[in-house]
Order: structure tokens, then sequence, then C-alpha cells
């Protein structure tokens, strides 16, 4: 007998597989491990899930609505279907509602599941409601283009209760209306952020980005195939967080650390994020 | 929780007098005894959120918005970070974060069906013409006296201008077989005495000699089910809660009723507010919950006194707070104010706008029952739902199944607005056709077009569904629903194109903005409903599977019945061919 309790595990069905998955895990990890790729938008390994985007939603036998397999735990003998015609109608219905409204061009993973369920933006009323924000650029180290929020949450997450606590932004206003805000939306130089750039860590559609990723974006000449990933350890302080450094002609373009580091789960602070000019 | 940063944005002197009357500075989040001993940490913080709203309450109804150094203070006070209670406080129709200019008291009229049909819009110009500021609203939950004003004042009370002139009586006044409505317009409703009068706290008594596992037991057979429009049978849901370990549970009355076409937790609270809390005292003894909460809307504002007095009197006659009726169970009831969400009569989303967050509801499971309010066991019950539970335990299971179905037993409060002669709170046996009800009313006003059931999130219905019987199984049957009661009628002198934009309109204004479907179906359907108004043509097939295919996914992918019903109104109007069809 090995001295580590054996977890107790929970037998799901996943379209025509039986998986065993720990108890306490997700019908999402479920379908990880039953090899069955999901779309998610406001999921992220390291944030507690928020299950308010609806793209991973499978068909739960015995449930009348879909429900989201980011956040729902498996239970024993549960039967999920993830490919079903409704299950693939809301999928679509979600990216092609996104699509609607919100500047996707640099979303790449949500327009490849967009083409896969075929979501036609194309089909709605003529000019209707967009996000309609202009770019807040508001400092040299990150800019924030709302026209690309999805309103995922992941931002506000990142910055509060999963990872910096600091609470400077938060979802404000309601409905369509809803925004990623600082209070009275006070730009972010005189709002409590500290600049640990985790927010743009973990932002999926780029609405986050570093102001050098943005500058060469503006100038037409960020060129992500002539880039290289240098792996590093941060040299500020002794806590030992692992850096990628992006690389593009000799100059760092931006800086993230891997989700799956035991010491940093991708988050950094502003000296390790943006510190590196002297490099 | 780390360091809180805040704006350099000072409180007015009169800014932070209205944060004080809430929570004075000794009880703040932070409080420097002396120079070497502080209060303060993350439990103190967290229990005074819930606070929160009431703070931004104060603000704005002493300052007339909640200004960025307001905000700071209130924010301060309570130890919540700024961003999130701007957050919140942008959530709210009745707070607002940019300055208005005056410090005029703001006038809401009603923009919904009944009153639009009632000549809420002259109302509106007329108003604006005189020089108030007019605030286009949606349902004021006075559906029965339209058009609707709700005067919010700054520095002075709110008020509801019909409440003055009223002469309270109920259409169906007399009547022996009212039973919910029994009191309603009868008991002085501001008299404990009068109410004791009346039967009152007679089921309290009888409540404690069943004991707990005998009340339950008793609703369980009786077959009571909420009347806020889902239908759940109550005695599960107590027994669920009944069954969680500890004290620490709540029973939450859901008051916030905002369903267009609803009025009927105002009138119960206005004028039986002692059976609310009489009956919130059963649940608590029933379920062992020592919390009580009511959560009222906050265009209510003669229900909010009575109740508040309701609840003052009780507590000084012992029968809340330790002890209630001298045994030794504990059960005390707080109230709280909404500030205009429609969503926050979403059971969850009440219970996060409670504690002092924004207003949007949470994923299910798990379910209030094992995780409510504070994430704590609780029973949430309309207050149409908690008044039957005093004649099940005073008559017994048998007697409250002497009227109704068999499988919809007891009777249904029914809001009967718009093109009906005696528009008013009904009470009639489930079972009752829907022809009988309007008959009840003196019947419809013109030629009859349609019926909407169950207000905004329910469907309408044509001339042929007279001989409907009003049951649960009926209903749902007819692909119908009695939601939470509402029964709003239009005649064919009414434009309905204009009623179901508006009913999409009030989809897209009040969705949390939480989940994508709902957040941008809603958008979209509206959009379509328009682009097909101003047409006169009909609805082209591909436009009629894009509304469908919208609301598959609102139905299938909303985070709660919102989104689930956000549809529903919008799909029967076209099926019936209220709208859509050019000829």
């Amino acid at each position: 007998m090995s001295s580590v309790a054996t977890e107790t595990a929970v037998t799901i069905r996943v379209d025509d597989q039986e998986v065993a998955v720990p108890e306490g895990a997700t019908i999402l990890d479920a379908c990880n491990a039953a090899g069955v790729d999901t779309p998610t938008i406001c999921y992220g390994p390291t944030l507690t899930p928020v299950n308010v985007c609806r793209v991973c939603v499978v068909e739960l036998d015995g449930s009348r609505a879909l429900v989201p397999s980011c956040s729902r735990p498996a239970e024993e003998g549960m039967v999920v279907h993830t490919d079903s015609e409704r299950v693939r109608h809301s999928r679509k219905m979600v990216l092609e509602f996104l699509a609607t409204g919100v500047d996707l061009t640099q979303a790449d993973e949500l327009g490849q599941w967009a083409e896969h369920y075929g979501a036609d933006p194309d089909r709605y009323v003529p000019g209707g409601e967009t996000m309609n924000e202009p770019v807040r650029v508001q400092d040299n180290l990150y800019i924030r283009d709302y026209d690309k929020c999805v309103l995922c949450y992941r931002c506000v997450e990142a910055c509060g209760d999963d990872a910096q606590h600091t609470y400077a932004i938060s979802v404000a206003g309601r409905g369509f209306g809803a925004r990623i805000s600082t209070e009275f939306d006070v730009a972010l130089p005189e709002s409590a952020c500290v600049y640990c750039g985790n927010c743009v860590a973990v932002c999926p559609t780029n609405a986050l980005q570093f102001k050098t990723e943005f500058d060469l974006r503006e100038a037409d000449d960020w060129r992500p195939e002539d880039q290289t990933v240098t792996q590093t350890v941060c040299s500020y302080c002794g806590v030992g967080c692992n850096l990628e450094l992006h690389v593009q002609d000799n100059q760092i373009v931006k800086c993230t650390s891997p989700d799956d580091h035991d010491v940093t789960q991708g988050n950094l602070c502003i000296k390790g994020r943006f510190g590196w000019n002297y490099v | 929780m780390a360091d809180l940063h805040f704006g350099d944005d000072q409180p007015t002197d009169a800014e932070r007098a209205a944060v004080d009357a809430v929570v004075p500075e000794n009880n703040a989040a932070t409080v420097a005894e002396t120079e070497r001993l502080v209060r303060g940490g993350r439990s103190r913080r967290q229990g005074l959120r819930h606070i929160l709203l009431p703070v931004l309450h104060s603000l704005q109804h002493e300052i007339g918005w909640i200004s960025p150094g307001g905000l700071n203070c209130a924010a301060e006070r309570l130890g919540v970070p700024p961003a999130e209670a701007y957050g919140v406080a942008t959530f709210y129709e009745l707070l607002r974060t940019t300055d208005p200019g005056h410090r005029d008291d703001v006038v809401h009229v009603c923009v919904d069906p009944a009153c639009s049909l009632a000549g809420g819009g002259e109302l509106r110009a007329s108003l604006d013409a005189g020089g108030a500021k007019v605030h286009a609203s949606p349902c004021l939950g006075q559906c029965e006296r339209a058009p609707a004003q709700f005067v919010q004042g700054v520095g002075r009370p709110d008020q509801v201008p019909a409440d003055n002139e009223e002469d309270f009586r109920l259409p169906q006044a007399g009547d022996p077989r009212l039973r919910v409505l029994r009191r309603t317009g009868v008991v002085d409703p501001i008299s404990l005495d009068s109410y004791r009068e009346h039967g009152g706290y007679q089921a309290l008594a009888r409540a404690i000699e069943m004991g707990p596992d005998g009340v339950i037991a008793a609703i369980s057979e009786a077959g009571l089910s909420g009347r806020g429009g889902a239908a759940f049978p109550t005695g599960i849901k107590w027994r669920a809660v009944a069954d969680e370990p500890g004290p620490d549970k709540h029973v939450v009355a859901n008051c916030d009723e905002s369903e267009p076409g609803t009025f009927k937790d105002r009138i119960v609270c206005e004028h039986d507010p002692f059976s609310i809390v009489e009956s919130m005292t059963i649940a608590g003894l029933a379920t062992g919950a020592v919390h009580g909460w009511i959560y009222i809307r906050g265009e209510y504002p003669r229900a909010t006194a009575r109740l508040e007095s309701a609840i003052a009197q009780a507590r000084a006659a012992g029968l809340l707070g330790d002890g209630v009726s001298g045994r030794g169970q504990h059960f005390d009831i707080e109230l709280r104010r909404g500030a205009g969400a429609y969503i926050c009569g979403e059971e969850t989303a009440l219970f996060n706008s409670i504690e002092g967050f924004r207003g949007e509801p949470r994923n299910k499971p798990p379910f209030p029952t094992t995780h409510g309010l504070f994430s704590q066991p609780t029973a949430i019950n309309n207050p149409e739902t908690l008044i039957n539970v005093l004649d099940i335990v005073l008559d017994g299971p048998d007697a409250y199944r002497s009227v109704g179905t068999e499988r919809s037993p007891g009777t249904r409060l029914f809001c009967l607005s718009g093109r009906v002669a005696v528009p008013g709170l009904y009470e009639v046996p489930f079972g009752t056709t829907l022809g009988e009800l309007l008959d009840l009313a003196g019947g419809p006003v013109g030629s009859l077009a349609a019926v909407l059931l169950g207000g905004a999130a329910g469907v309408f219905v044509g001339p042929d569904a007279l001989d409907m019987p009003l049951t649960l199984e009926d209903a749902r049957e007819a692909g119908a629903t009695l939601g939470s009661g509402v029964v709003t009628v239009f005649d064919e002198s009414v434009d309905m194109e204009s009623v179901v934009v508006r009913i999409a309109e009030f989809f897209r204004d009040e969705s949390c903005g939480q989940c994508v479907p709902c957040r941008v179906g809603t958008q979209r359907q509206h959009e379509v409903l328009v682009e097909l108004q101003g047409s006169g043509q009909s609805l082209s097939p591909q436009r009629a599977e894009l509304i469908d295919d919208m609301a598959l996914a609102m139905v299938d992918a909303s985070i709660c019945g919102l989104g689930h019903t956000a549809a529903s109104a919008v799909r029967s109007a076209l099926a019936l061919g209220l709208i859509g069809n050019s000829q």
C-alpha cells in the first residue's frame, strides 16, 4: 500500500466512453481525460470557474437545460453528450453572438471554434449594437481594448480573489452595457492597479495586451512567426519565478510565465512582467 | 485581503453623514481603538459587506447620486474595494453614478404594457412639460391603477402618489371564499392587535404545538407549491433545509416582484404585513432557521414602511427575537430594499444582492436549500406561498385541499390588468377557467385579442384559451404558464407589435449581462423585432429561423430563468399571429 491516500474515483460516461476521474473533478476534466476537445472562453486552469461564457456546455441526461462542463462536478453515473445537436447549436450561438458585437480578430482559438461550429455572425440585423469602446492607452505597460472584450471575467478573477487580491477592476453596468471597469472608469494609474499584468496573462481575446505588442501591431510589425521564446528565471528576488521572454528582432516584446509552473501558476509581479528594459 | 487603494476624491459633509447614518465610524471595517490597537481584518470586512446596498441607498437618497467621494467614503468604511462598490452601484436602476445636475425628485413613470394602454406615454409627456424630472421605468407594480408613477425623493421620503389618494378595497371584498386575501383590506395593517383580532398568531401557536416535523408534513400533504413562478413543492424545500445541520440557516421572503403585470406582493405587504411576519416565523420554526430576511422592491415605500412597522411590533411583543412566543427558539427578521433590478427576484441573484455583490444569479446546483444566503441553507419563498402556510397549519391539509384540483390544490392569486373592466388582485380556486376569472373582473373591455399569462416571462394565449382551467397541469399542457399570476388583457385596438417590442426591450434592459446567451441574445432579439416593427412586412423565414435559434440557445444555455424565458412571450405572439404578419 502506498502511504499516499488514494483518491476516490468517479466514473462517468462521456459520449461513448467510460471515464474515471478523481472525486471533485469537473465534467470538463472528464472530457479532457476522454480526449474530447471542448471549447472554453471564461475557463482558465488557474482560475475559479465562473461559467459565464456557456461555450463549454454539454448535454447531461436528466437535466432539462445544458450544463457548463467547466464548473459542474462529475458525479458517479452521469451520462454526458458533448456533440449532440443541442450542444452544437448552443456552442455555435455563443460564438456567433460574441462575433456580432466583439472584435475577435486576435482571438485565434475562438475563430477556429467558430468555424468548427459554423457560426454565421452576418445573419443578424445590420447596424446592431457593439461594444464600441475606445482603446485605453494610459501608460507604457499595457493597453485595454474593450472592443475585443467578451466579458469572460477572467481579468477580474485574476485581479481579485484568484491571484492578485488587488481588486482594481470589476464588472460595471448591466446587460449588454456591462463593461470591465475601474471605479468611475478612472485611468489605471489612478486606480488600485499594481501592474502585475496577471489580467493580461489570462485575457483570451487580446483585449488586454502589452504596450509593446500594441505598438508593433499598430506599426503592422507584429510577427509571432518570427518570435522565439526563451525560458529563464526572474533575477529580481529569491522566489524563482519562471519567465518566458518572447523575442522578436532581438528585442523582448512580452513576458509570460507558464500556467503549470509550481511557483507562479502563470502569475508574475510588475518587475518580472514588465521590468526587462535593462536586458 | 490586500490593502485597499482609494482615490483622492473626498466626501462632502452631507455624504459622510449619509454613510454615518447606516454605518457609524465606530463600526467601520477598520477602527483604531488606540494608537496601538486596531480592530479590523478579513472576517470583519466580510461581515460588513451586506451593508453595502443600504449605504448606497442612503447616499442616493440624501445626495441624489453616488459621487466618487461618496463611493470612496462608503467603500472605505466597509472595507470594500471601490471598483467592486462601483460595480454594485451601476447594477441598479435606482442608483445613479453620474451627476444629475439637480437635486429634484425623480418621477419614474411605467412604460410597460398595462400602463402604456392606460396613457402612460401621455402622463410622461405632461409631467415632462410641467418641468418634472421624468424617468421611463419598467413595471412599477401598480398595474391595477395604471398609469403608474413612483417618486424617488432626494432628501425627502420616496412616494407613490396613488397611495395618498387610495381608499383601498379589493374587488372581491367581503367574499367569504377568500383565503389568502381574507384579511387584506379588512385588518388594520399597522396594528398587531387588529391582526390578532382577525385570527393572527393562532397559526404560530398551533405550529409550536405541532413541532417542525408536523408543520412540514402538513404542508407536504396539502400539496402547497411555490407561487413565485416555478411552482416548486414547498414541503420538499422546507424539509431539505430542516435536514441541514446547525442553526445558521435562513428564511427569506422574496417580495421583489418585478414581473411586468405583477402587483400581488405589494398589496399583501401593504395590507396584511403581519401575516408575512407570522408565516416566516413558522418557516423558521419548521426549518430550524434563526435568520429571517425580507427583500422588497425599492419602488414599494408604503409596503416597506408597513413591514418595518410589523417587524418592530412583533419584536416588541416577544413574537420575534429570543424565545419566540415564550419558547427557546430564536428568530428575527431583517428587511432589505432592492434598488431596481428585475433579476434580483431570481433567488440566487437576490442572495448576492443582500450580500452586497452584484445581483448576478449563481449557477445551480448547489441549490439554496444547502448553499443559499451567505452560502448557508436557505428556504426562500414568495409571500403568497408563505401566507398559505397559515391556513394549512390552522385548518389542516384536508381543509386546504377542499378547493382546487388534485394536482393543484388550494387557491391562486391573479393580477388582472389591461383591457379588463375591473383590474385588481383576485383570488380564485385553482381550476377556475380563464374566462371565469375575466368574468369575475367584469369581463374584457372591447373585443378580446389576447391575454398575456405569466407576464413578460410568460406566454400570450388567444380567445380560444378562455376555457382553459387555471391549474399548473393545464397550463403546462397548453404550453402556457401561470408564472407569478399575471393576467394582462389586450383587445383588438392594441398595437401588439409595440407591446411585443417593449417586452423584448424589457429583457434586454434587465439581463444582468453575466452569461453570453442572455446578454447578447436579448439584445439581438430586440433588434430583430425593432426591424420588423418599422418594416410593414411579414417576418421573413430567415428572421423567423434566427428568432428560434436565439430562443433555443437562451433556453438551453443561459444561467437562470431570465434567459430561459426571455423569448417565450415573443415566440407565442408570433405563433398566434399577433405580430409578424403584415396582412
